[in-house]
């Protein structure tokens, strides 16, 4: 095993870290500032996706179908809120869940209603195509090193903006006391149909991402959906710090575990039974980092203190 | 929508007058990630009936949703209510073993369109069931034979850990005469590839064989031709059907897949089951449309010797397999699995569609490996 072959490994984690960053800041803002579970969150991701294939195909032009990802999965989030998740806020969680979950199939069919049920082209942009020799001789394809600065791009981004701005406070204030800010004058309802578009127009910009590597198709979002809870709980439900930390660690654990169990366990076993021993126990590794994060800290890594 | 469908199909039978004498249960994957693949089974299935002109054929369509539990609540439901004489359709291996072993042991007839787990070609084989694919190991062991054949010495091979993963390595070993220079298990669904890219890019392998059916094939393939590693691939055809190829685009290619069947294979029955699924449906055909569409046929040339009450008879004629396939010969091993060629085709581009072209052979009249343990 070679340092090369160990640092494009790392540069695996980070990509698929951040990409997971973008979908769990969403879902973990939402959660922190509405108090919903917004199981649907994939969808939005899978929107973003369709969005940016149907407009590249188009048009051709990658960074149209971007900015269509966007729009679209924004403008999907707002409607949502504004028709069926307003109805939710003071519902129990288990509603919120049902309800959400009742979101995913509609979103779904819908869109095989739409698009069909195959899977659909999305292909990176020519200028993107293609690896890039790093220093050190490392061979990496230049479409994952934009993924990870557009993902920490993102993420400064995000900081600014709950940090640095008037819209940030209302965000920060309505996590600590939504009565209050209401009471402030603050249209609380327009707040949120805000948050949920952002959130989710992060989600659909993961989608078109992502989309262009992988295939997108109806149920891609699912997957993603899971490990982005997985996320939010390990960084603290709530903390945008958290979900970046979170998805780093996640990224970073699910990449290595992969590739690092199986050759541990060459070591003491043969090739094959080694293979799926190891494999099986990496696909575990990111449930176990959960629970040891839990043991340690029960509202996750940032979480709110109970 | 499905039930609208299905009832839409029902009806449509009804209405042409006839009393329905033969009942067909189908259920299969028509909604959900693997929907592309039912609704190709489906299509060329319903358009041989549909050719066949009989109106005494009764098909009840469900969708499984691709989960064993629903497909097993739908096959109670058709054997005990619906009362269906023979059952098809199912596209999932793991599904298949759900569902067939029950449903043949109620004395119904299953013909499988896709799905063919090793354990239902050897010990767990039954008289009433048919395979009109393939077993799952054959395509990949068409693979191996391929591979010695274009002189690679040393394979690096992947697949997801599940049964039919274990059975495409297993298949391409049992073939193979090279060397490993690695075998790795994906998780199933895994939709990121980086690091097993990685690992073949560091491995001294002159070659790539991998199973990722579906959507997780699309992704691999796009991930490896933007990776910049040149070694070849060669892998079973399910990565690279007419349903996906589209989505996959340049980065297929030039690969090589092996199949039982391909468009452009040279017989007056594939040549009209090719114009008339585009015809009727406006899309090429993959192999899975012409796997539904044998199975209708092969159910037909037996509706017209026999009835499916007299089911010794019936059995005798599915046996015969006297049909005109698309895929040229056909006929059953001893364990109702079928003895067939199977092809080494190449990904080419045909205007703007991206299709496959049939290069040669890669194992002629080949039959399962688990036929011996089949007593029946």
């Amino acid at each position: 095993m070679s340092s090369i072959l160990i640092i494009e490994q790392i540069l695996n984690g980070l990509q698929f870290g951040v990409m997971l960053f973008l979908m769990a800041a969403g879902l973990t803002l939402i959660f922190g500032v509405m108090g919903l579970i917004n199981l649907a969150h994939g969808s939005l991701y899978m929107v973003g996706a369709f969005a940016a294939a149907a407009v590249a195909g188009a048009t051709g032009s990658f960074l149209l179908a971007l900015v269509a990802a966007l729009a679209a999965a924004a403008l999907a989030g707002a409607i949502v809120e504004m028709v069926v998740i307003r109805r939710l806020y003071k519902a129990p969680h288990l509603d919120q869940v049902l309800a959400t979950f009742a979101l995913i199939l509609i979103f779904s069919e819908g869109t095989r209603w739409v698009f069909g049920s195959f899977p659909l082209f999305l292909d990176i942009p020519d200028a993107l195509s293609g690896p890039v020799t790093l220093p050190g001789g490392i061979e990496y394809p230049l479409y994952r090193l934009t993924l990870i600065g557009i993902g920490l791009a993102v993420a400064v981004g995000l900081w600014a903006l709950i940090e640095r701005t008037r819209l940030g406070i209302r965000i920060r204030a309505g996590e600590n006391d939504r009565e209050m800010i209401a009471a402030l004058g603050v249209d609380i309802s327009k707040l949120y149909t805000l948050v949920f578009a952002l959130g989710a127009a992060l989600a659909g910009l993961a989608g078109a991402l992502v989309g262009a590597i992988q295939s997108v198709q109806v149920g891609m979002g699912e997957p993603v959906l899971i490990l982005a809870f997985v996320v939010i709980v390990i960084g603290g439900i709530g903390s945008v710090r958290g979900a970046f930390i979170g998805a780093l660690l996640v990224g970073l654990t699910d990449t290595l575990g992969g590739v690092f169990l199986p050759e541990l366990f060459k070591l003491f076993m043969d090739n094959g039974a080694a293979q799926k021993t190891g494999s099986a126990l990496a696909s575990m590794g990111i449930y176990v980092l959960m629970g040891l994060v839990l043991i340690w800290r029960p509202t996750g890594l940032f979480g709110a203190r109970a | 929508m499905k039930k609208f469908l299905a009832a839409a199909a029902v009806s449509a039978l009804c209405a042409t007058g006839a009393l329905a004498e033969v009942k067909v249960g189908m259920i299969t994957t028509l909604s959900g990630g693997g929907a592309g693949l039912g609704i190709d089974v489906r299509d060329g299935f319903m358009l041989a009936i549909a050719q066949s002109g009989r109106d005494d054929i009764e098909v009840v369509i469900e969708d499984d949703q691709r989960k064993p539990d629903i497909a097993v609540q739908l096959s109670d439901k058709m054997i005990q209510s619906e009362r269906v004489d023979v059952m098809t359709g199912i596209i999932w291996s793991n599904l298949a073993m759900a569902v067939v072993p029950a449903a043949v042991n109620q004395n119904v007839f299953y013909l499988s369109p896709n799905a063919g787990p090793s354990p239902l070609a050897g010990k767990g084989c039954h008289q009433n069931y048919f395979n009109v694919a393939w077993q799952n190991d054959n395509l990949h062991e068409a693979a191996g034979a391929y591979a010695n054949g274009a002189g690679y010495k040393n394979s690096f091979i992947m697949a997801p850990n599940y049964p039919a993963g274990v059975d495409a390595l297993t298949g391409y070993k049992r073939f193979f005469d090279g060397d490993l220079a690695g075998e790795i298990y994906t998780e199933l669904g895994q939709t990121d590839y980086a690091a097993e890219i990685a690992q073949i890019r560091a491995s001294d392998a002159d070659s790539v064989f991998f199973f990722l059916p579906g959507g997780m094939g699309i992704s691999f393939l796009k991930q490896y031709a933007d990776s910049g590693i040149e070694k070849p691939v060669v892998g079973p055809a399910f990565s690279f059907d007419q349903g996906i190829l589209q989505a996959v685009g340049d980065a297929a290619l030039g690969v090589v897949n092996t199949s039982q069947w391909n468009k452009d294979i040279d017989n007056a029955t594939n040549a009209a089951f090719v114009e008339s699924f585009q015809a009727e449906y406006g899309r090429l055909p993959s192999l899975y449309a012409s796997q539904g569409f044998d199975t209708a046929n092969l159910l037909l040339s037996a509706l017209d010797k026999a009835d499916p009450s007299d089911a010794d008879a019936f059995r005798e004629a599915l046996r015969a397999a006297e049909f005109d396939s698309t895929r040229g010969d056909f006929s059953f091993g001893s364990n109702h699995h079928p003895v067939q060629t199977i092809y080494a085709r190449e990904v080419i581009k045909e205007g703007d569609v991206f299709t496959n072209k049939t290069l040669g052979v890669a194992l002629e009249n080949h039959a399962d490996a688990y036929a011996a343990e089949c007593k029946m």
